[in-house]
């Protein structure tokens, strides 16, 4: 039996883009989960469990990426992320901290 | 974005005094204003500013690192301070290591974008242990510029 791979395209929806206080709630929820993360804004493949990695892909509002997971609960962890980048806009839309 | 495009040399501090979180904000805040890259009048409510999201979450990213900021209408343009600290500072890090590198940035409200760029900046070079290394290793203001200089130069060094 194969690894499960999943994979989604998120639009950064967040009026400040990805900057330090979303990339680490991206960073905590990816690693609530068992399966490898990779993020890609087309240019570069960063690790979605690292804070610093995250931070380099420098993704500003409207900014599209592909997220990616394999393992046995990829489908979770997409649909957690999936949730965070497009549903709750990391929770504060607006704000900037 | 290069490190010369936002990092304030003439207020680096090579051997920070504190050794306390709020203090070493406080140095930093006060060299950028006395290089004259802030107001006066916005010193001290900048410095409130950032203790008040170091105290919401810590921007010690882990591996002796932390950058704290905030965006501040004052300023026009993104503008950073760099201190070193050979005793270590404790920044409530992710990693709960002490921190020996802090970058303070502050950058305009109307800028997302390129505030973004210089967190890119940053961590592209400082996950390269070389460079965290050399940076640690510097044994004063000069030393700090002319690395920085470098790697703006030549980023794959």
């Amino acid at each position: 039996m194969g690894k499960a791979v999943c994979e989604i395209a998120v639009e950064i929806k967040n009026m400040h883009g990805l900057h330090m206080r979303p990339a680490m709630q991206f960073v905590d929820i990816a690693n609530q989960f068992a399966c490898d993360i990779s993020v890609s804004n087309g240019e570069k493949v960063v690790d979605g469990k690292s804070i610093m990695q995250i931070a380099l892909l420098a993704a500003t509002h409207g900014t599209k990426l592909k997220i990616k997971a394999e393992g046995d609960d990829a489908q979770k962890a997409i649909n957690a992320l999936q949730e965070l980048v497009e549903s709750r806009r990391f929770i504060d839309p607006d704000s900037y901290v | 974005m290069k490190f010369s495009d936002f990092v304030c040399f003439e207020a680096t501090i090579a051997e920070l005094q504190s050794s306390r979180r709020d203090d070493v904000i406080i140095e930093l805040v006060s060299s950028l204003e006395k290089a004259g890259q802030l107001k006066k009048t916005a010193k001290e409510e900048i410095i409130k500013a950032v203790i008040k999201r170091e105290n919401e979450a810590s921007t010690g990213m882990g591996k002796g690192i932390a950058l704290p900021h905030v965006k501040h209408p004052s300023v026009k343009d993104v503008i950073a301070a760099i201190g070193k600290s050979s005793i270590g500072i404790d920044f409530s890090a992710l990693d709960k290591q002490p921190v020996y590198l802090v970058i303070l940035l502050i950058s305009p409200v109307n800028n997302p974008d390129k505030h973004l760029q210089a967190m890119e900046n940053i961590f592209k070079v400082l996950q390269q242990e070389k460079f965290r290394k050399f940076l640690r290793q510097s044994r004063n203001a000069e030393d700090i510029e002319d690395l920085l200089r470098e790697i703006d130069e030549n980023p794959s060094l």
